[in-house]
């Protein structure tokens, strides 16, 4: 695998570590540092910013009038916008705009007209209602919000955990049983988040400052079945692409924070004296600084051999648990010997480090924790479903 | 912790402020008919935590007979949120000196 960069994505790399160093992080010097969004008018000017840059709605594909970037390209730019405090959940605040729902591409042309090209004019925001309280690992059998069928509506009710955005959202991709138990009893439905009986619940506090989670509960909530997504039955096939896809930019963002982080240290360990030298000619932190190193590299090699074999059309499963297990672990690493070497400032809302020690730690377990990383990865190695 | 900050009311003054810990936190600002005029929160910018954020309202409103009430709490941007999101749910607009604020206020419907 070759890791060099092309002379254009050299340019977007740089173009983007720019953006971040003289735009973003001068702003935050001044936001509470658990902000998660940006005072509207630097919002909007730095999405002027980004369109003048052709990089508005990066997501986009290219014949919806997206940039089209392949996922190395994407995935090395995801590097870059991470690295600043509210990086991990909130790159860039937003400023590069989103796509919407990637399921959304696949809709019908009906559902595109009511759903996909609102959001992508900003008139609509959607949300991702899989996860329940009964479990998120294994959604494909832990689903328990069931659907029936009445005449030419179909009927929900249940609850659902840890759902992003629900209370901002115009519509909701939830997914509810349809069928039986296991995977092929579950239906992807597109709910307007108005309709009675659809209701946030509460907050879900967590360890993440910029973005909250929500309990969304549904009672007798009444969808058109032209409101399906794909095939009655199908869902999970639909919830899985989803999951698979969102490992490579998850793995980067870890990637982009742990490099700041390392940056932050070696800056520290060069210019901290204690007993008479600097921290940098200890060995302790010298080991410190070195396994950073080596975790950073390890993670960016297995995301950037994920993103090229996406690019090339190869199956990249296994390839994208991969980076997404090591990224984050790797990431939680650094960030973590990272305070070590900043002793007590390392401990305080000072310093990025902190909060990017909370969140991180939810990195191993959202979108598919290590363990079920490692039970996809086994799955295909060793061949066969365990059912 | 409910959803809803429902602890006894207190009178705004340096002297019922002094006690408090310097921490992170939220806090609602009342009348001193209990009508709620503001959610606020203490952050990690503030030197004192949720003392300086209410020693400034005691500098913002000179003369008034005000309340307040605060949980400390780490996660006071969300926690804000929430407050916010709720007392919206509950009167259907948020406080009189919340009005304004660069925040888009989600729908929460807590029963």
């Amino acid at each position: 695998m070759d890791l060099t960069l092309n002379d254009e994505q050299q340019l977007i790399v740089d173009t983007i570590k720019k953006y971040v160093r003289e735009e973003i992080v001068p702003l935050e010097d001044e936001l509470d540092p658990d902000a998660g969004q940006l005072p509207e008018a630097d919002f909007e000017r730095l999405v002027d910013k980004t369109k003048a840059m052709g990089f508005y709605g990066l997501d986009i594909p290219a014949e919806y009038g997206g940039p089209g970037l392949d996922v190395t390209t994407r995935t090395l730019m995801a590097i870059e916008m991470s690295q600043h405090r509210a990086g991990l959940y909130a790159p860039c605040y937003d400023t590069f705009g989103g796509a919407g729902l990637a399921q959304l591409y696949e809709a019908t042309e009906d559902q595109k007209e009511r759903y996909l090209f609102p959001t992508l004019k900003g008139e609509k925001k959607g949300c991702f209602g899989l996860t329940e309280p009964s479990g998120g690992s294994d959604p494909g059998r832990a689903i328990q919000t069931r659907a029936f069928q009445d005449g030419a509506e179909w009927v929900i009710n249940g609850s659902k955990l840890f759902i992003s955005g629900a209370d901002k959202a115009d519509f909701c991709l939830l997914f509810a049983r349809t069928g039986g138990e296991g995977r092929d009893g579950v239906t992807a439905f597109l709910v307007d988040t108005d309709q009675p009986g659809f209701q946030v619940r509460r907050v879900v506090h967590t360890l993440r400052s910029a973005r909250y989670a929500t309990e969304i509960s549904l009672d007798d909530v009444r969808v058109s079945e032209d409101n399906i997504l794909g095939e009655l039955n199908k869902g999970f096939g639909i919830a899985n692409d989803r999951l698979s896809r969102q490992r490579i930019p998850y793995a980067a963002a870890c990637i982009g924070v742990a490099i700041r982080a390392q940056e932050m240290a070696i800056e520290w360990a060069k210019s901290r004296v204690t007993f008479g030298d600097v921290l940098a000619k200890r060995q302790a932190v010298q080991w410190m600084i070195v396994d950073n190193e080596i975790d950073i590299r390890q993670a960016r090699w297995i995301t950037l051999d994920a993103a090229q074999k996406a690019d090339s059309g190869q199956t990249f499963r296994t390839e994208a648990a991969m980076a997404k297990l090591v990224a984050t672990e790797a990431g939680s690493r650094v960030v973590d010997r990272s305070m070590q070497i900043h002793g007590g400032m390392g401990m305080t809302k000072d310093l990025p480090l902190e909060r990017w020690f909370r969140e991180m730690r939810i990195r191993r377990v959202g979108e598919g924790p290590s363990e079920v990383q490692r039970i996809i990865m086994a799955r295909d190695i060793l061949g066969g479903s365990f059912k | 912790m409910g959803i809803r900050l429902e602890k006894e009311w207190i009178e705004l003054s340096q002297a019922n402020i002094d006690p408090l810990p310097a921490q992170l936190g939220v806090y609602q600002l009342a009348d001193a008919d209990e009508r709620v005029l503001k959610i606020g929160f203490a952050g990690a910018r503030l030197n004192f935590g949720m003392r300086t954020a209410l020693e400034a309202e005691i500098e913002a409103h000179p003369g008034a007979q005000l309340l307040f009430r605060y949980e400390i709490n780490q996660q006071y941007t969300t926690r804000y949120d929430e407050l916010l999101m709720v007392f919206v749910n509950d009167h259907g607009v948020v406080p009189g000196e919340n009005i304004g604020e660069d925040r888009i206020i989600g729908r929460l419907s807590p029963g």
